[in-house]
C-alpha cells in the first residue's frame, strides 16, 4: 500500500522563557490510503504536536521542526510554500476538533461557519459554486453526520445544540471539501460517554462509507479498538510500539502499553448499530 | 422572547436607580449651606421677601414634602421655574441639551470610529510596532486631562493654523432655527440647507475630538483586549485549520465575538462624557447644559439642578438601553440566554 502520509523523523521543541524542551523525538509514522491509523499516548506526550505539525498549525515560535519530513501525496509539506500549505486545508487534510463547546464560533449560525470554509476551500481549488450550491452541500454534509433536522440545525446558533450535535457539526465541518485525510484530535472527548460511543461509531462509517484515511488521536486505548485497524503507541515525544491494533492488544511489548491498556476505561461501550 | 424580558428588567433597574439618584442629589442639594431665595435676591433684599420667596418656593416645608413636590412636578413632565432664568427649567434644558447631545453623539461616533480599528489593529500585530503606538496613546490620552487636551486643541488647530473656528456652534450672524430636533446636523439636512451642516461640523470637530481622546483610547484598549482574548480561543484555531483567510477570521470571526465589551464599556463611558462635555462647552464657549448646570451649582438654583441632573441620567439609561440591544444583536448568545455571558 501506498502511504498517503508519512511522517519521518519529525523532531520538535519548543522555547520558551529560554528554555528549550524536547517535545517530538524523531517520530515516524504512516497513514495508508484510506486506512484507519491511531495514535495513542498519555497527556502530554506529543499528540496534539503531531497533528498541529501535519496540519501546519504550529506556532512557530515557540515551536521549530528541526528535523523531519512530513509527505502527503509524495510532497514534503515542510518545503511547500506556505499558500500552498493552506491550500490543502480542509481540502486534502482536515481535522475534527475536540471541543465541540468552544470549536465552533458562537455568534454565527452553522450554516453561516459551514459556508465560509466551504466558499474559500472553493476558491483555493478553484471551483465554482454560488450560495445555493454551498447551502445545499451544507445541508448534505449536514445529513452525512445524521442530523435529524439538518435544516433546522444549519439556522441554529452554536449555543442552540447539544453537545453531541455541535460534535457531529465539527465532523461534518471536516467532510465539507471531500479531503481524503481526516485527522481526529480526541474527538469526543468532552461528551458523555454514551455520546461519545455514538460520535466514534459514526466516524468509522463515515470514513469507511467515504474511503477516507484516518489518523485517530487518543490517550484512550478502549477508542483505539473501537476506530483502528493500526496504532502507534506514543511516550514522551517517541513512538515506542507500533503493530496492527488486534495484535498490540493481544501481546503489548512495553509496559507503558500495558498501563495504557490497563487504564482503559470499560466504559466505552460498543453502540447498538 | 427571554431577550425582552432582559431589557425590561435593565430598564426596571435602571428607572430604580433613576429615583436613587433623584433623592441623593434632592438632599445634597438643599442640606449644603447657603440660602437659594438669599443667593436669589441678593444681599440687600429685606428679610420678608426672603421669607416669601422661600415659602412660595416650599423651602420651609420638611425634605420629604419637598421631595413630594418635586416628583409629582416630574410625573407630569414639570422640572418648575428656574431661580436664575425666571424660565421654566423645561424650557431652559431644551434649548441647552441639544448642543449637548450634539456634542457628545459626535465625539462618541469619533471616539468609535477609530478606537475600534486602532484596538483590531493592535491586537493584529500585537508586540509590534503598531502595537505599541496604540497602546501608547491610550495611555497618554487617558492621563492628559480633557481641559488640557481641549486647549491644546484650540490653540493649536485654533489659532496657530487658524483652520478650524474655536467657539460656538455656528458662525455668528447664521440664520438658522433648529426647530425639528435641536440637532444642528440633522435639522440641518432635514432642512437641506447643507451650508449649516458644514459649518455645524466645522465647529463641531475641535470640542468632540477633545472630549473623544480618552474614550477613543479606553475604546482602543478594550479592543485590544478583547480581540486578543478571542485570538486565543478554539474557534479561530479551527477556521485557521480550515484555511479561513487571516482578513476574514480578523473581521468575522474575531471582531464580532470581541465587540460585546467595547460596546458594553462604550454605555458606561457616557457617564464620563457628559461630565466632560461640561468642561469642554465651557472651553469652547459651546451653549449647551454645562454652563447652565454649573451656574444652577454655584447658585443653588434647586429646580435647575434637578432638571440637568435628571435629563442627563434619563439619557445615560436609554443610551444604555440602546446598547442592550445592540449587544444582543451583535452576540446571540445574549439574545437566546436572555442575559450576559
Ligand atoms: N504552545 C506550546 N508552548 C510550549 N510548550 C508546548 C506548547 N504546546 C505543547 N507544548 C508541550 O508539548 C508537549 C506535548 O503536548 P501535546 O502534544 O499537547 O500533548 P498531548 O499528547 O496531550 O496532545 C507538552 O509537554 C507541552 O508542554
Ligand atoms: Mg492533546
Amino acid at each position: 500500500m501506498t502511504s498517503l502520509l508519512s511522517v519521518q523523523g519529525l523532531s520538535v521543541s519548543f522555547t520558551t522563557y529560554g528554555r528549550t524542551a524536547e517535545v517530538l523525538k524523531g517520530v515516524s509514522l504512516d497513514v495508508p490510503q484510506g486506512a484507519q491509523v491511531a495514535l495513542v499516548g498519555e497527556s502530554g506526550s506529543g499528540k496534539s504536536v503531531t497533528m498541529k505539525a501535519i496540519m501546519g498549525l504550529l506556532p512557530q515560535p515557540p515551536a521549530r521542526i528541526h528535523a523531519g519530513r512530513i509527505m502527503f501525496d509524495g510532497r514534503d509539506l515542510l518545503t511547500l510554500p506556505e499558500r500552498e500549505r493552506v491550500a490543502l486545508r480542509g481540502t486534502a487534510m482536515s481535522m475534527v476538533f475536540q471541543d465541540p463547546m468552544s470549536s465552533l464560533n458562537p455568534v454565527w449560525t452553522i450554516e453561516d461557519q459551514l459556508s465560509t470554509i466551504l466558499k474559500y476551500a472553493d476558491r483555493r481549488l478553484g471551483r465554482d459554486r454560488d450560495r445555493r450550491g454551498r447551502r445545499a452541500r451544507v445541508i448534505e454534509v449536514l445529513s452525512q453526520v445524521r442530523m435529524r433536522d439538518p435544516e433546522r440545525v444549519a439556522g441554529s446558533f452554536p449555543i442552540m445544540l447539544s453537545g453531541g450535535m455541535r460534535q457531529r457539526v465539527l465532523i461534518a465541518m471536516a467532510l465539507l471539501s471531500e479531503p481524503r485525510l481526516l485527522i481526529a484530535d480526541e474527538p469526543g472527548t468532552a461528551l458523555d460517554v454514551t455520546t461519545q460511543a455514538q460520535i466514534l461509531k459514526l466516524l468509522r462509517d463515515l470514513v469507511e462509507a467515504q474511503g477516507l484515511a484516518l489518523l485517530m488521536i487518543t490517550h484512550n486505548l478502549g477508542v483505539v479498538r473501537e476506530t483502528s485497524n493500526y496504532v502507534y503507541v506514543m511516550n514522551k515525544g517517541e513512538i515506542v510500539e507500533e503493530g496492527p491494533t488486534a495484535d498490540l492488544f493481544a501481546a503489548p511489548r512495553q509496559q507503558y502499553t500495558r498501563d495504557l491498556i490497563a487504564a482503559v476505561p470499560r466504559l466505552t461501550g460498543r453502540v447498538a448499530t | 422572547m427571554e431577550f425582552l424580558g432582559f431589557l425590561a428588567r435593565r430598564l426596571a433597574w435602571s428607572l430604580l436607580v433613576l429615583v436613587g439618584l433623584s433623592v441623593v442629589i434632592f438632599v445634597i442639594a438643599r442640606v449644603v449651606p447657603g440660602d437659594p431665595a438669599r443667593m436669589a435676591l441678593g444681599p440687600r433684599a429685606s428679610a420678608e421677601q426672603v421669607t416669601e420667596l422661600q415659602e412660595k418656593l416650599g423651602l420651609n416645608l420638611p425634605l420629604y414634602q419637598q421631595y413630594g413636590r418635586f416628583i409629582g412636578g416630574l410625573a407630569q413632565g414639570e422640572l418648575g421655574q428656574s431661580l436664575l432664568t425666571e424660565r421654566s427649567v423645561n424650557l431652559d434644558i431644551r434649548t441647552t441639551f441639544p448642543a449637548t447631545l450634539e456634542l457628545v453623539m459626535a465625539t462618541v461616533i469619533i471616539a468609535f470610529l477609530f478606537g475600534v480599528p486602532l484596538g483590531v489593529a493592535a491586537a493584529r500585530w500585537k508586540d509590534s510596532w503598531p502595537d505599541n503606538l496604540v497602546r501608547a496613546f491610550a495611555i497618554v490620552a487617558a492621563v492628559m486631562p480633557t481641559f488640557f487636551i481641549a486647549l491644546l486643541l484650540q490653540v493649536l488647530a485654533g489659532y496657530v493654523l487658524q483652520i478650524l473656528p474655536t467657539t460656538g456652534r455656528l458662525p455668528t450672524g447664521t440664520e438658522f432655527e433648529a426647530d425639528i430636533t435641536g440637532l444642528l446636523i440633522v435639522d440641518g439636512l432635514l432642512k437641506g440647507q447643507l451650508h449649516v451642516v458644514f459649518e455645524a461640523m466645522r465647529h463641531l470637530l475641535l470640542p468632540a475630538l477633545a472630549l473623544s481622546l480618552a474614550t477613543m483610547g479606553q475604546m482602543a484598549r478594550i479592543t485590544r483586549a478583547s480581540m486578543i482574548d478571542v485570538s486565543r480561543q478554539d474557534y479561530i484555531e479551527a477556521a485557521r485549520a480550515f484555511g479561513v483567510p487571516d482578513r476574514v477570521r480578523l473581521f468575522k470571526y474575531q471582531l464580532r465575538p470581541a465587540f460585546v465589551p467595547p460596546l458594553t464599556i462604550m454605555g458606561l463611558e457616557f457617564a464620563s462624557l457628559i461630565g466632560g462635555a461640561f468642561v469642554v462647552e465651557l472651553i469652547f464657549s459651546w451653549p449647551g447644559m454645562a454652563a447652565y448646570g454649573i451656574r444652577a451649582i454655584t447658585q443653588k438654583d434647586l429646580n435647575a439642578i434637578m432638571g440637568v441632573v435628571m435629563v442627563s441620567g434619563l439619557f445615560f439609561v436609554l443610551v444604555n438601553l440602546l446598547i442592550d440591544v445592540l449587544v444582543g444583536l451583535v452576540d446571540p448568545r445574549i439574545r437566546i440566554r436572555g442575559r450576559r455571558a
